[in-house]
């Protein structure tokens, strides 16, 4: 089941992405599966398909998991409150990966 | 007499009215509105309204407690069209209104003159001056420093030692815009991470010295005419990356474009996996840094012997006899000669004697 959704970069983490600030896209699970997609399906989409630079360690450690200092908000709120990598994505979905590690 | 605290009522008997959501997702302060964020000082889910209100508080709180300004003083806003100086203006603006500090706050931005960085950033600022209804005072690495920008260094010195030239540089350079306006006060948008990290970092280099007064709110450096100080110290960097999100705030973000300290920047990563596992960690690093009790030696007393004096190049005030600004200079200049005398290959015993005497420069 693919989600339509809509994905942001903000704080500097955009130069990762060819310098965009905004996609849209339609997720899948990446397990194949035909459950919606989460947060974690989303990270490995970015990685392997969206993303331009190839220092991929400044945007996820440890295998997929979001770089600390990265904030997440989905639907503005922060991903904290929606289960962080397991949140479940729901058609329209916004969600922000806005860098805190550049300069101030 | 204040009441002791009661223990927390049970939730059968509490009096709360009905509402349409469960009481465990509303906001924990109002208990009304849907949480957005989670306080990483506190734990604590809060909505929009409640965080503004207690971030803006907070920074109040000390500015009040630790008497940072005076009515009628002018400050001095250290502005790179960054998120934190920004957030700094903003929220400095918000709060001289609010609580009628009677302040006068200018910007203060420094053009250290790297193409694609500084150029971008300093638009920014521009439009900040416009938003905040402040003045603008911008000063630059060329006007000061006998032409030399920060590109034109990179290219005669390489990659390696530029930060300590960009930190000597600007140090001063926002002391002399200070003094420029008439200004004694400059605030600037360090926050409760950059502190931590700094703590971290003079504790494993045994900077004993640093460490000591590395936590104060308000600097006062023996060769500085202008003191310094840092509102948003207890202000965390995901608040405030969440503050000027929430707000719309126009800010700029890029890294520098020359490599940054690896040092710090191993800091750093080490302060937000921290923060992941324990929250307060960063506010818990500040504290202690701020309660270290360390004995005190022979360092203590040559501090005070250090006699204020004038450097013999430049007249700014200085612990030595030659400013570290102009140490720096006449090695860039004599680089710059040897250059066009003869190519460049004098160039690194230069570096390296240069080197040598800044490591005989007391910091």
């Amino acid at each position: 089941m693919a989600v339509p959704l809509t994905v942001e970069f903000s704080g500097g983490l955009e130069t990762l992405f060819n310098n965009t600030r905004s996609i849209k896209l339609s997720l899948a699970r990446s397990d194949g599966s035909d459950s919606p997609p989460t947060v974690a399906d989303l990270v490995v989409h970015l990685c392997a398909k969206v993303m331009t630079d190839k220092r991929s360690e400044l945007f996820v450690i440890d295998g997929f998991h979001v770089r600390p200092g990265i904030l997440v908000l989905i639907n503005d709120a922060d991903w904290e409150l929606e289960g962080e990598e397991d949140y479940v994505i729901q058609p329209g979905d916004q969600i922000l990966f806005a860098s805190t590690l550049h300069g101030g | 007499m204040p009441q002791p605290r009661e223990p927390a009522q049970p939730p059968s008997t509490c009096i709360v009215p009905p509402r349409s959501v469960p009481l465990s997702t509303t906001c924990e302060l109002c208990h009304n509105r849907k949480p957005y964020l989670r306080r990483p000082k506190t734990g604590q889910k809060i909505c929009q309204p409640c965080f503004f209100h207690v971030f803006e508080t907070e920074i109040h709180n000390t500015i009040t407690s630790r008497k940072l300004f005076y009515r009628g003083e002018r400050v001095a806003l250290g502005a790179s069209g960054g998120k934190d100086s920004t957030v700094l203006a903003y929220v400095l603006k918000v709060l001289n209104e609010r609580y009628d500090y009677g302040v006068e706050f200018v910007l203060l931005s420094i053009d250290e003159g790297i193409k694609g960085y500084r150029d971008d950033s300093l638009e920014t600022v521009k439009r900040n001056k416009q938003q905040y209804d402040m003045a603008l005072e911008i000063v630059s690495y060329k006007e000061l420093y006998d032409d030399w920008s920060m590109d034109d260094i990179v290219a005669q010195i390489g990659n390696r030692n530029n930060c300590t030239y960009c930190g000597v540089f600007r140090r001063q350079a926002l002391d002399r815009g200070a003094q420029k306006l008439g200004i004694k006060h400059v605030v600037t948008g360090h926050n409760a991470d950059d502190m931590a990290e700094t703590v971290l970092m003079n504790l494993l280099r045994g900077d004993t010295a640093r460490l000591d007064r590395c936590t104060a709110i308000i600097t006062q450096s023996a060769d500085s005419p202008v003191k310094r100080s840092k509102p948003l110290k207890y202000a965390y960097e995901k608040e405030i990356v969440l503050y000027a999100h929430y707000k719309k705030l126009d800010y700029f973000s890029t890294e520098c474009i020359y490599s940054p300290e690896a040092f710090r920047g191993t800091a750093r990563a080490l302060i937000k996996n921290l923060e992941t596992v324990r929250p307060s960690a960063i506010i818990d690093i500040i504290r202690s840094g701020e309660t270290f009790a360390l004995e005190r030696k022979s360092g203590g007393a040559r501090l005070k012997e250090l006699k204020l004096r004038t450097c013999e190049r430049c007249g700014y005030i200085s612990s030595n006899r030659i400013c570290k600004a102009c140490v720096l200079l006449e090695g860039l200049n004599a680089g710059r000669a040897a250059v066009q005398v003869n190519g460049a290959e004098d160039e690194p015993a230069e570096g390296l004697a240069l080197h040598k005497r800044l490591e005989h420069l007391s910091f």
